[in-house]
């Protein structure tokens, strides 16, 4: 197809534009992926606060009914899971959070 | 309640409390049973409130405990689930709050409601792989002419209010809203959706993307729309979030 100069130069500015921006899209993918990467940490959410978006009707969202319920869990940056600081349990023993569901702190059944 | 015709009345009345209670109600000694279907009544009442409130968190923040629970009396009588799984219940409910004239007054209600629901769709969309960021090292005019798949649980909500604001103010500890138009996409990355305000434009270039055009005509349009348009910006949400995925072929 045959164009004419200018159309060729914003053509060029344009592809220019795109490839520019989609190179500082991927710097920001690469330097921020391993930062981002989450994981499942279980026993720090507070009663009812646990990251669950699933709504209402599900056996999720806002089901612990204990606050820092052992079996519900939040999402919190990988690597810090228990580094969070929580308040001593009632018998005064520390109480960290666990990447595996625990067994204090379930509501009574 | 073996006889079908009896289940009319016995399920109109659960959300009418203006009518009586069925007759013919006995409860195990043979004796009428019509408080229990008050208890019944209040139940199915009182969980639709419930799962309202589990719902829509940042309009029950903006209504306050009692208002809300008002306005969900009356949603729940008028848009009764149409499905047993509650997780779907509210899909009606912005319009409702924008159509409920005692609310005229907080027009913007109606979209925190839709973003609040647009997360929760969101959340039970399907999964999805995405692209693999190597499908850009390619040369500038196949760069130009790549299209996409967007994520499944992806959502857009555009708003003449500030939506992103409202809900970021009572959910997320963002500042006070200010007065304006906002356009927000929702991108689940791995477990739960988020919402993220886009820039001028932004909207119209995933619009863009959805319908399979090519990343140069894309921006060409978005361009067209907001001269302003930010590319690199909303290509680093889409491909951080992992909501691009490569066509079919």
């Amino acid at each position: 197809m045959f164009l004419k100069r200018e159309e060729t130069m914003s053509k060029l500015v344009k592809t220019a534009a795109v490839a520019g921006a989609v190179a500082a899209a991927l710097v920001t993918h690469t330097s921020t992926a391993t930062a981002q990467a989450k994981e499942k940490c279980f026993g720090v959410s507070l009663a009812g606060k646990n990251d669950c978006a699933a709504g209402p009707g599900t056996t999720c969202a806002g089901s612990s009914t204990v606050d820092y319920q052992g079996n519900a869990w939040t999402l919190v940056d990988a690597g810090t899971c228990a580094d969070i600081e929580l308040p001593a349990m009632a018998d005064g023993t520390a109480r960290m959070g666990s990447l595996t569901e625990l067994e204090r702190d379930l509501p009574a059944s | 309640m073996s006889d079908i015709s009896a289940e009319a009345p016995f399920r109109d009345a659960l959300l009418d409390p203006s009518q009586a209670i069925p007759e013919g109600l006995l409860d195990g000694a043979g004796t009428p049973a019509g408080r229990r279907y008050d208890v019944y009544r209040n139940n199915i009442a009182v969980s639709l409130t419930e799962a309202l409130e589990t719902g829509f968190p940042a309009v029950a923040k903006l209504l306050g405990e009692q208002n809300f629970k008002g306005v969900a009396g009356f949603y729940l009588r008028h848009h009764p689930p149409k499905s047993a799984r509650m997780m779907f219940y509210g899909q009606a409910f912005g319009e409702f709050l924008e159509s409920f004239e005692p609310l005229a007054k907080f027009p913007y209600l109606g979209d925190v409601a839709r973003l609040e629901f647009a997360l929760r769709e969101s959340y039970h969309a399907a999964d999805h792989i995405a692209l693999d960021p190597q499908t850009f090292a390619v040369e500038p005019e196949a760069l130009m002419a790549l299209t996409f798949r967007l994520a499944p649980s992806m959502r857009l909500i555009s708003s003449p209010w500030p939506v992103y604001s409202l809900w970021a103010f009572n959910m997320a500890g963002g500042p006070k809203p200010i007065a304006g138009a906002q356009d927000v996409v929702i991108l689940r990355t791995e477990f739960d959706p988020e919402p993220h305000l886009l820039g001028s434009g932004g909207r119209a270039f995933i619009e863009a993307l959805a319908m399979q055009t090519t990343l140069g005509d894309a921006y060409e349009e978005a361009l067209a729309i907001a001269p302003d348009f930010d590319l690199s910006s909303v290509l680093s949400l889409l491909i951080a979030q992992g909501a691009l995925q490569g066509t079919t072929q």
